[in-house]
């Protein structure tokens, strides 16, 4: 603890790699992955909590990294959009989204995958409406849902068959 | 937006923070789940000089058995709520309303303590803790007290709750085999409530035996919906004396006019969703 205005120092992991940080404490955890680290996949779609493009893994949840300060992750896991691919290989929710065209302009992209991956993860098996339901927290301003729900069922489909 | 500065502790005891509560600092907010708060910080609609951060807390998060009741900690998520045992079998409304409260993001932070002190009047947790007659703990300097959920809720945004003191748990009496349902009206998941319905009803061979209603944005606070209780106890649970009772439903209310909604279309959906909120509730 200290009353010192100014600066608190974080440690956090992002993507695997720890950092050690002085942020201020009002700064907002996507600005600290945007302007501070330069992980500028995760995107800020409003200003208001609602789109879910800014939403990352936090400690395998998934939340908006616009509605939590940087200072809250300090000790904590975080996994961006560009954490997740591995080897050089993408994510089978990536290659979902790219298999079934589940995008328009992209902007909600980021922000659809890690909700989209923390939502298999929860339930492995889900309807198209507990898809639809799950995706409630992002919004795609192209109104593009349709490619977007199916790439979810399809990867949810590739796993089951995998196991 | 970029909330205003403001210092920051993150106290690692009770004690801890509840010092840091009687600080000079000009304004302290106290930080529990933030999907409230850091929105407003953004927004710039408060600009405290202090944020307490109760993340660090140890023993504030989780659920127990306490006997004639579960206890759950202010900390503990709506996610959590919607998982935990203890409330599926004893307190179903509370899980059904936790399912229903914004979008899964922000029910992995949002906590339950912080959603009641908070105190929006069209939150969706306060009808319920009104509903299951729930009690606050609160703990400030000269220690805990107790604050039955009827008490609690004091006005727009404001609770029992001092400036010096935390809500540190939630004691809610069991009402194990209660049928419940919440029944809520918003536009988009992000959205409040215009009107939001939590019932809880004890039938016994389809009577009838206790019934609670909470109203969500009916007033500046939280309500009961007392009308309707007093008219439908000792009643058969059929459809057709649900629809008589839920007549009742905007009995004494006085709901805000704003973009969403009238007040008279407010009282007219009360009664709309209070006859589907028993209905489901009742199973009929």
């Amino acid at each position: 603890m200290g009353l010192a205005w100014g600066m608190t120092r974080i440690s956090v992991s992002v993507d695997g790699i720890a950092y050690v940080d002085e942020v201020e404490p009002r700064m907002l955890l996507v600005h600290y992955l945007r302007d501070r680290l330069g992980k500028t996949g995760t995107v800020v779609g409003c200003d208001t909590s609602n789109c879910g493009s800014c939403t990352v893994h936090l400690d395998g949840r998934s939340v908006k990294s616009c509605a939590v300060l940087a200072v809250q992750a300090d000790g904590h896991e975080v996994i961006t959009i560009e954490g997740i691919a591995k080897d050089g290989e993408l994510h089978p929710m990536q290659r979902a989204f790219h298999e079934s065209h589940a995008l328009q302009c992209g902007y909600c992209t980021p922000g659809m995958i890690m909700q989209s991956i923390d939502l298999l993860a929860a339930n492995p098996d889900p309807t198209e409406a507990d898809v639809r339901e799950g995706l409630e927290g992002n919004l795609c301003r192209c109104t593009g849902y349709h490619n977007i729900v199916k790439a979810v069922l399809t990867a949810a489909a590739d796993a089951k068959a995998a196991r | 937006m970029i909330p205003a500065a403001f210092d920051y502790l993150a106290p690692t005891s009770i004690e801890e923070a509840l010092a840091a509560l009687s600080s000079d600092a000009d304004e302290v907010k106290v930080l529990a789940g933030g999907q409230s708060l850091i929105p407003v910080l953004r927004l710039r609609l408060a600009a405290p000089t202090l944020v307490v951060d109760l993340g660090r807390l140890p023993d504030l998060a989780g659920v127990r058995d306490d006997g004639g009741a579960i206890l759950i900690g202010a900390m503990t998520t709506h996610d959590e709520l919607t998982r935990e045992p203890l409330v599926s079998e004893h307190a179903t409304l509370l899980a059904k309303v936790a399912q229903t409260v914004a979008d899964p993001q922000v029910r992995h932070r949002g906590t339950f303590g912080g959603a009641l002190v908070h105190a929006d009047p069209a939150g969706d947790f306060p009808a319920a803790a009104l509903a299951l007659d729930a009690e606050m703990t609160i703990v400030g300097p000269s220690g805990p007290r107790t604050v039955p959920a009827a008490e609690f809720f004091t006005d727009l945004f404001t609770t029992a709750v001092s400036e010096d003191e935390i809500l540190t748990a939630v004691r809610v009496p069991k009402h194990t085999g209660w049928g419940s349902h919440y029944e809520k009206f918003h536009r988009s998941a992000q959205m409040w409530s215009i009107v939001g319905v939590a019932a809880t009803v004890r039938l016994d061979g389809g009577t009838v035996v206790e019934v609670k209603v909470g109203l969500t944005n009916m007033a500046s606070t939280a309500i009961r919906a007392a009308a309707v209780e007093q008219q439908l106890v000792g009643q058969p649970a059929a459809p057709e004396v649900i629809a008589s009772a839920a007549e009742r439903a905007a009995d004494g209310t006085s709901p805000p006019t704003d973009v969403n909604g009238d007040a008279d279309y407010r009282q007219h959906l009360a009664k709309v969703l209070t006859r589907r909120a028993l209905i489901t509730a009742c199973g009929c």
